[in-house]
């Protein structure tokens, strides 16, 4: 009896093995697939929120040309045609050497100052197995003024025309909308105008975006200046638009800073929200493709 | 008790001999969405298809990850990703289908055979009913499937802005190529 029971056992099983597979699912054959960690992108459409490095990478293999200008106040009214008319511009290039590393120069109109800069991701957001929550992206770069001297009687050094700022982002896209980033910066300046002003300038960004479609963007941009800011200094606030047409994309905003590198924006911002004093601006960014993907 | 089991060897035999199935984690997809005049090619490859063919009912299922479609350009990817088939959103492509005319394929004998392949195709959250012709080549014991046929991007709802409609086709051309290994 007991031998009986078996087989049929047996028979069922055998039953359950040839015929038991559902036809409807062919594929779960093959078993799962093992989950994978995989990076968050696309956290923010460009590599700076506004003014300030955003969490983001440009892909590696890539060059992105940025032309940045940033006008006069909006609050001149039609006599420069709100500021429209004096235009500081900077260009540079930044190129994608691996997925969380990149490099950039650039070069700004105001003080004819030079500028370059080493962007690394220690810790980059992910999710899956062994995935972390926030990137976590350090930023060192360095500004050369190429003014004339000031004052050409007096010894003047190479290394007075330098300043470098280093950055920690701390960053997180929350949602597919929402991305908000966290940066504590330090400027060192090697020559200050007075001998009262600080060398050393430190603040925190908090930059972040509200994606409105799938092509634009609302961006802010803000650093709280906490030491070092002689009287008449305020702190960059910026407010803008990104809006993403394929290879391009354009940053627009208003901003009461006119500075196009950390050491202008974070300790040379002079205008006044609560005054008027904003001007207009845009970042317009463009890929190229250097190295091909595809084998 | 011994009739019992040749009758379950045998069960088991005709079952593993009639239920052969076939498949690959491998195989190709690629796609063409050129915009005719477009200065920019915008085709991707996915080489991590997984595909299953069942020999006894004519069963073919493919599985597509999004995100493992590869293009020239990064950007063109991440826009792909991000705005097009929203890969967070949509992981995989999926086709569950049958070939029609199985009973004229002899997958256990060298040969070209010409497979009409009808079933559902699953993109961007989208189900929509595909049919098409391909061929199933028989060689040493390797089966490849291939087909093409074209999917119009508003019947998954992928929508293409004007802004590059001169660049993005509104078709896409997609073809598949899978060699397939025995399933044991």
């Amino acid at each position: 009896m007991r031998s009986i029971q078996k087989t049929a056992l047996v028979i069922l099983l055998s039953l359950a093995s040839t015929w038991g597979w559902s036809q409807d699912d062919l594929l779960a054959l093959l078993g799962e697939d093992k989950p994978k960690k995989q990076f968050i992108k696309a956290a923010f459409k460009s590599s700076r929120v506004i003014n300030a490095h955003s969490m983001e990478f440009i892909n590696a293999g890539t060059m992105d040309f940025r032309i940045l200008h940033r006008f006069g106040n909006i609050d001149q009214g039609f006599k420069n045609f709100f500021g429209l008319d004096q235009a500081s511009m900077r260009m540079g290039f930044d190129f994608g050497l691996r997925p969380n590393l990149m490099v950039g120069i650039g070069r700004s109109t105001f003080k004819k100052e030079v500028d370059g800069f080493i962007k690394y991701a220690p810790i980059r957001q992910s999710k899956g197995p062994g995935s972390t929550p926030v990137t976590v992206a350090l930023v060192a770069g360095m500004t050369v003024d190429g003014l004339p001297w000031a004052d050409p009687t007096r010894e003047n050094y190479f290394t007075s025309r330098l300043a470098y700022y280093f950055s920690a982002i701390i960053g997180r896209k929350f949602s597919e909308a929402f991305t908000l980033q966290v940066t504590p910066t330090v400027v060192h300046k090697n020559l200050v105008q007075l001998q009262t002003d600080a060398n050393d300038i430190m603040g925190v960004g908090v930059g972040g975006r509200l994606k409105l479609n799938k092509r634009m963007a609302l961006t802010w941009d803000y650093t709280q200046v906490f030491n070092g800011l002689p009287d008449g200094y305020q702190n960059p606030l910026s407010v803008g638009l990104d809006i993403e047409t394929g290879g391009h994309v354009f940053q627009l905003h208003v901003s009461n800073s006119a500075g196009m590198n950390e050491r202008a924006f974070i300790t040379e911002t002079t205008g006044q929200w609560g005054k008027g004093e904003v001007r207009a601006g845009f970042n317009l960014s463009r890929m190229f493709q250097l190295k091909k993907k595809k084998s | 008790m011994k009739k019992c089991i040749s009758l379950v060897l045998l069960l088991a035999l005709v079952g593993s001999t009639s239920a052969q199935r076939y498949f690959t984690k491998n195989g190709t997809i690629s796609f063409d969405a050129t915009a005719s005049g477009s200065p920019e090619n915008i085709t991707a490859d996915n080489r991590t298809v997984t595909c299953v063919i069942d020999g006894a009912t004519g069963g073919i299922q493919f599985k597509a990850a999004m995100k493992a479609f590869t293009f020239e350009r990064a950007l063109m990817q991440e826009h792909f990703n991000e705005n097009y088939v929203e890969s967070d959103k949509y992981p995989d492509a999926l086709f569950k289908g049958t070939i029609s005319n199985m009973s004229s394929i002899n997958l256990s004998q060298d040969g070209s055979y010409p497979a009409t392949v009808k079933g559902k195709l699953t993109m961007h959250g989208v189900e929509k009913e595909v049919e098409t012709t391909g061929k199933i080549t028989v060689a040493k014991g390797k089966v490849t499937a291939t087909a093409s046929f074209a999917a119009l991007l508003s019947d998954y709802k992928i929508e293409v802005p004007k802004l590059v409609s001169d660049k993005v086709s509104k078709t896409a051309k997609i073809t598949v190529t899978c060699g397939l290994e025995p399933l044991k």
